[in-house]
């Protein structure tokens, strides 16, 4: 799908939501969702911040790092994806304070999303450090560099563009995860929605708003994403051209 | 005191499992001295150089850069493989061009020149970027400078990896069929930069090549290798006119039957 497709559902979706608020039964409900929108978009925007920062950090720490980094991560990535977001978010809310660490709801919301897809992402970062071509490194060490200054200015900078679809995905699976933070007394989108729907029944239009704002922020992740992996990418492909 | 030879391999042995490439290799290269490798593919002539280069490692023997081990170190009297540090301060003095070109994508052909300079040597941009500059024009590139390597042909491509590797200043030039992933109309732009370097660097090169006539006219010595061992080595006059080996014959009569 191209920029274009993707730039259109957004002005539809957002176009859609702005029809139905003429309308006063769905008029009602849009300063609630949009308060909820914002918190939700907060989450998603901190831990994906949060799980880029592990991932990168988790598997060069993988491939590079000296034996007891090597474990630690690995034991982190298992233990991330091998469990549930949902446990992770409950293990951190409820659990930990029984050991007399007691953590705010928006920050164990955040660290547990953006850990639990930190772990997906290392393995991303993996897959594209790996894809680079074994030559590169060659080249690399023939100039005599070091490992981390190859790392640094040769390969990562070539495995980024690599990395930007998958962690597109990364992201959009983030954006729609925050749902589960109702559940750990956080008011997001998905915690005002059912609030309105248990006090009104108006199932209809308040999921229907609901629906188009998870799509219109995930489009803008996708369109973002796809942004950034044109412009990442205009140095290898300028030469196509020529 | 007699020279240092630049290069010296002391019974290097290199294998792959149960797969002997090399098969205790002994080879001296002097300071200055054009050394070409052929051979029929398999006989181990390309690992030569990649061992140099420290691309593989080896299984036997010790591998000496101007009267010092590159790939082990001195310790209490006895020689015990060489860590990263001790490594790199040797490998300093090698440069290597690929087949392949292996040249950094993401950066045009100035910065590919400049990058280990700065990042490696620790020099001031501006000096790497006149030293660049002086190379990219020996190489005859200036005009391209500033293009990627994905909007240069081959050859000059392979232009700017030869300039790319000179810039660190290397005492060894190493030279992996340089010309082998070219089209032929673009062979000879790259053998005229070989060539000139050759005539106006102080430079020791050793190239693995399957230009024959280029070998013949450029080396002061051929080295013919089949099944991991020198089979036969002379001057490319003696070599190319009267191989005294029987493998030499048949492998130079094939390859001048091909043409």
């Amino acid at each position: 799908m191209g920029i274009r497709t993707l730039v259109a559902m957004l002005f539809v979706s957002l176009a859609v939501i702005a029809v139905l608020a003429t309308q006063a039964t769905y008029r009602l409900f849009l300063p609630g969702l949009l308060q909820g929108a914002v918190l939700t978009m907060e989450i998603a925007i901190l831990g994906s911040l949060l799980a880029v920062i592990m991932g990168v950090l988790a598997a060069l720490a993988r491939m590079y790092g000296p034996a007891p980094l090597r474990w630690l991560a690995t034991v982190y990535v298992e233990i991330f994806r091998g469990t549930s977001a949902l446990v992770q978010l409950f293990w951190l809310f409820f659990v930990l304070p029984q050991f007399g660490v007691t953590l705010d709801a928006f920050l164990v919301a955040v660290l547990a999303l953006g850990l639990n897809v930190g772990a997906y992402g290392s393995e991303c970062v993996r897959g594209a450090i790996q894809s680079v071509a074994r030559g590169q490194w060659e080249a690399g060490t023939a100039l005599n560099m070091s490992r981390a200054q190859m790392l640094r200015r040769i390969i990562l900078p070539q495995a980024f563009i690599a990395m930007i679809p998958p962690w597109g995905n990364l992201f959009i699976e983030l954006l729609k995860s925050t749902a589960l933070v109702s559940l750990i007394t956080l008011s997001d989108l998905a915690f005002k929605a059912q609030q309105m729907n248990q006090n009104t029944f108006k199932t209809i239009p308040i999921f229907t708003l609901v629906l188009l704002m998870y799509l219109a922020m995930s489009l803008t992740v996708s369109i973002g994403m796809r942004l950034l992996e044109k412009r990442a990418s205009l140095g290898l492909a300028r030469g196509k051209a020529a | 005191m007699t020279e240092q030879p630049m290069v010296r391999f002391d019974n290097v042995s290199k294998r792959y499992g149960a797969l002997t490439v090399l098969n205790g290799l002994n080879l001296e290269i002097a300071r200055g001295e054009k050394v070409s490798v052929i051979g029929p593919s398999g006989s181990g002539k390309t690992t030569v150089l990649r061992m140099l280069m420290t691309l593989e490692t080896i299984n036997d023997g010790v591998i000496w850069v101007e009267g010092e081990p590159l790939t082990h170190m001195q310790q209490g009297g006895t020689l015990v493989p060489a860590n990263l540090a001790h490594i790199r301060r040797i490998r300093a003095k090698i440069g290597m061009v690929f087949q392949s070109f292996n040249l950094f994508p993401h950066m045009t052909a100035m910065a590919n020149c400049i990058e280990a300079p700065i990042t490696v040597l620790g020099m001031k941009r501006a000096d790497a970027e006149a030293r660049a500059a002086e190379l990219l024009d020996m190489v005859g590139l200036s005009q391209k400078k500033d293009h990627y390597p994905s909007q240069l042909s081959g050859g000059q491509q392979q232009r700017v990896a030869i300039a790319r590797a000179l810039a660190m200043r290397p005492k060894i030039m190493l030279f992996d069929e340089v010309t082998s992933a070219l089209d032929p109309e673009l062979v000879g732009e790259v053998l005229q930069v070989i060539r000139q370097i050759g005539r106006e660097h102080d430079l020791t090169m050793l190239m693995v090549t399957h230009q024959m006539g280029f070998a013949k006219e450029f080396s002061d010595r051929v080295c013919f290798f089949y099944q991991g061992k020198i089979c036969e080595q002379g001057p490319p006059g003696e070599l190319f006119g009267a191989p005294k080996n029987e493998r030499t014959r048949q492998f130079l009569h094939a390859v001048l039957e091909a043409g």
